[in-house]
């Protein structure tokens, strides 16, 4: 996973509220067995039209949508789906960050498995982003756990304290994970089941 | 999920649960949590399992482990290659995978194979008080058995391949409380599209659900895996009910449920399950079961339902400018107008199936609807049993041959056109009665539309040839 560095971008903004897995990446595109090559799907159906040219109105196609790293979007971003493909093609699109009032469980804990960093702010502060001027940059700064508006304004954010370590550091959960073998192997022992899939 | 709390404080099941899973916990850190049973299938997994090769990790419990493969595959004569060469590649990674790291998989020609969260349940691998996970959001549907039960990504697949284990913080809890006694042609899946319906798709977000209530008790296990499915429809990561009789009854003697001495045991520690008198939920919500009508979604997501005979709201009756803008941009992805009615409505396809509702006594509501009776011939109406298992049932008790006569294609086993992976889908514009768990925009289809209805008014409108009210039928 990449460091999550400090931020500095222009807003993308999409204001629809409950933008789920299957508007990021619909499920047809979920065949693959690599993890690459899925920029060109997000947003598909939304972004093309049925004989694959670009709609023009849609945000990722002007020059608005090009080049910056943060998208704005409507309420409970990312329900739906348990698929990690969806972080995965934000990110390979140049998306590093994401802000909404409020994000779906999953896509939560699978966004910041991918150094895509879900920014919650209050619906004011919502509501006034949305009104910046396009070319208006936000800053991010993820230690102090601040967004920092174009007027100077600091609005934290929350963050889970142990993501945030692997997001400033680079690294996964799973090495964090091994470490623990003494403790899962004394759970693994005295743990009373039955099945066996084996079996 | 559920957090811990000091021993001998009144606790509810997910608590109980979580309690006993903890295998580590450090200051700043989340619980590291054991994983009873972890579900495998083709489309989340084959990412996680490059990921243990680069690594040189192996899979940590194989016999934790179950696979299959349903979301890619076709519904068609078994007996044929898959034809798409992409789908085809996913299902044969998965064989692969399975055979190099050692996991027992019920593949494409496996007697046992099924959609993953009805054979789970189907042989006996699903039992109270387990942690389950798969890569999955609909793993929720486990929850019926008393079973922490949840979807995860590709990257906690891996983890938990390697270790068994995941990373996981407390989520608050919601009970819901569902008391009387469900009308004629009121069912199951009318209670969790009700319930979505009144908190939205975002109102449980951050919690685990408990379903209770006499409504639910009076539930067989295949309408409470109805219910607990859709919990992530709400938002909830997890939804549950304490295991009973009822669970008792429907796990003993199912192939992988503990035998003898065990299965006493396992009885005996499953009673210690249910919430303790008392315990406080950070929710609670009640619906009465008494009113309730069989329930139709008419938007873009499972929380834009209404009951059968109500009327579409109207996109003015939005929160704020965002909320009215997304309503009117699902009235118009719907080809509907505010205040009208969605009874009536001209539908060209009827799906019945899913993790949802494609259990047996799913395919017996619809069937006892069809029976005698012929589908409108301008609809094309699937039947998808979940499992090989749900298949064979049926044939024994004659399904295929009324769901034949009334002019239905009876399928092979499969996720099917719920997520439209494998070619059974909708073409644009086309109006679907489905018993599935997802409308969003384009979910069974590109440009397809879906009314998310129970296997009886799915039956039902596919008689009228439009979204009909089973009760007149009954």
């Amino acid at each position: 996973m990449k460091p999550f560095i400090a931020l500095e971008s222009r807003l993308v903004p999409l204001p629809t509220n409950d933008i789920d897995t299957d508007q990021i990446i619909p499920a047809r595109f979920l065949k693959t067995t690599s993890k690459e090559g899925l920029d060109k799907q997000l947003f598909c159906d939304w972004r093309y039209n049925a004989d694959g040219s670009e709609k023009p109105d849609f945000i990722l196609n002007t020059p608005r949508g090009k080049g910056a790293e943060i998208l704005l979007a409507g309420d409970n971003f990312g329900c739906g789906s348990s698929r990690e493909h969806a972080p995965w093609a934000l990110t390979q699109f140049g998306f590093r960050a994401v802000i909404s009032t409020s994000f779906a469980d999953i896509f939560k804990n699978n966004a910041l498995k991918n150094s895509l960093l879900p920014i919650v702010v209050p619906a004011d502060v919502h509501a006034k982003l949305f009104t910046l001027p396009e070319d208006a940059k936000v800053q991010v700064d993820l230690k102090a756990q601040k967004l920092i508006l174009p007027d100077g304004t600091a609005v934290e954010f929350p963050v889970d304290p142990f993501a945030k370590n692997c997001l400033l550091e680079g690294v996964d959960e799973l090495g964090w994970i091994l470490k623990q073998e003494s403790s899962i192997a004394a759970y693994e022992a005295s743990r009373i089941g039955t099945l066996n899939t084996l079996a | 999920m559920s957090g811990s709390v000091k021993s001998g404080a009144l606790r509810t099941l997910s608590q109980k649960v979580w309690d006993g899973h903890i295998v580590h916990e450090e200051p700043g850190a989340p619980s590291l949590l054991f994983i009873d049973l972890h579900l495998v299938h083709e489309v989340t997994s084959p990412q996680a399992f490059s990921g243990l090769r680069a690594r040189g990790l192996k899979v940590r419990r194989p016999d934790l482990t179950v696979a299959t493969a349903d979301h890619s595959i076709p519904t068609t004569d078994r007996s044929l290659p898959i034809l798409d060469k992409v789908a085809a590649a996913q299902v044969a990674k998965l064989e692969e995978n399975c055979k190099e790291f050692g996991i027992p998989c019920y593949g494409l020609h496996s007697s046992h194979q099924g959609i993953v969260h009805v054979i789970g349940p189907e042989l006996g691998f699903t039992q109270p008080g387990m942690t389950v996970v798969c890569g999955d959001s609909h793993t929720a549907t486990h929850g019926a058995f008393g079973a922490l039960a949840f979807g995860i990504g590709t990257s906690e697949v891996e983890n938990v391949l390697a270790s068994q284990c995941l990373l996981q913080r407390p989520s608050k809890t919601f009970r819901v409380n569902v008391n009387g006694v469900l009308r004629n042609g009121v069912t199951a899946k009318d209670i969790i599209l009700a319930l979505i319906a009144k908190i939205g798709i975002g109102g449980g977000t951050g919690t685990v659900m408990e379903y209770a209530g006499s409504a639910i008790r009076a539930l067989d296990m295949e309408g409470r895996m109805t219910v607990c499915n859709m919990a992530i429809e709400g938002g909830a990561r997890a939804g549950m009910i304490a295991p009973d009789d009822t669970t008792f009854q429907y796990l003993n003697g199912r192939p992988f449920a503990p035998k003898g001495e065990a299965w006493d045991a396992a009885v005996a520690r499953w009673k210690q399950l249910p919430t303790d008198e008392g315990a406080a939920f950070d929710r609670d919500i009640d619906i009465d079961a008494n009113t309730l009508e069989p329930m139709i979604t008419w938007g873009t997501n499972p929380g834009m339902g209404i009951p059968i005979t109500g009327v579409i709201p109207d996109a003015s009756s939005g929160a704020d400018a965002m909320a009215r803008e997304s309503l009117a941009k699902a009235l118009a992805y719907m080809g509907l107008e505010g205040g009208k009615p969605v009874l009536g409505h001209p539908i060209d396809v009827v799906f019945i199936g899913s993790c949802t509702n494609s259990r047996i006594s799913d395919l017996r509501a619809a069937a006892a609807v069809l029976k005698g009776r012929k589908v409108n011939p301008k609809v094309r109406t699937m039947v998808v049993p979940g499992s090989q298992e749900v298949k064979r049932q049926a044939i024994a008790e004659g399904l295929p041959e009324i769901f034949r006569a009334a002019g239905c294609d009876w399928r092979e086993p499969g996720c099917s056109m719920c997520i439209a992976m494998n070619g059974d889908q909708l073409s644009p514009g086309e109006y679907s009665v489905s018993t599935s768990n997802r409308n969003f925009e384009g979910r069974q289809g590109k440009g397809g539309r879906t009314f998310l209805a129970s296997p009886q008014t799915a039956a039902a409108s596919a008689i009228a040839g439009a979204v009909a009210d089973v009760r007149t039928l009954l």
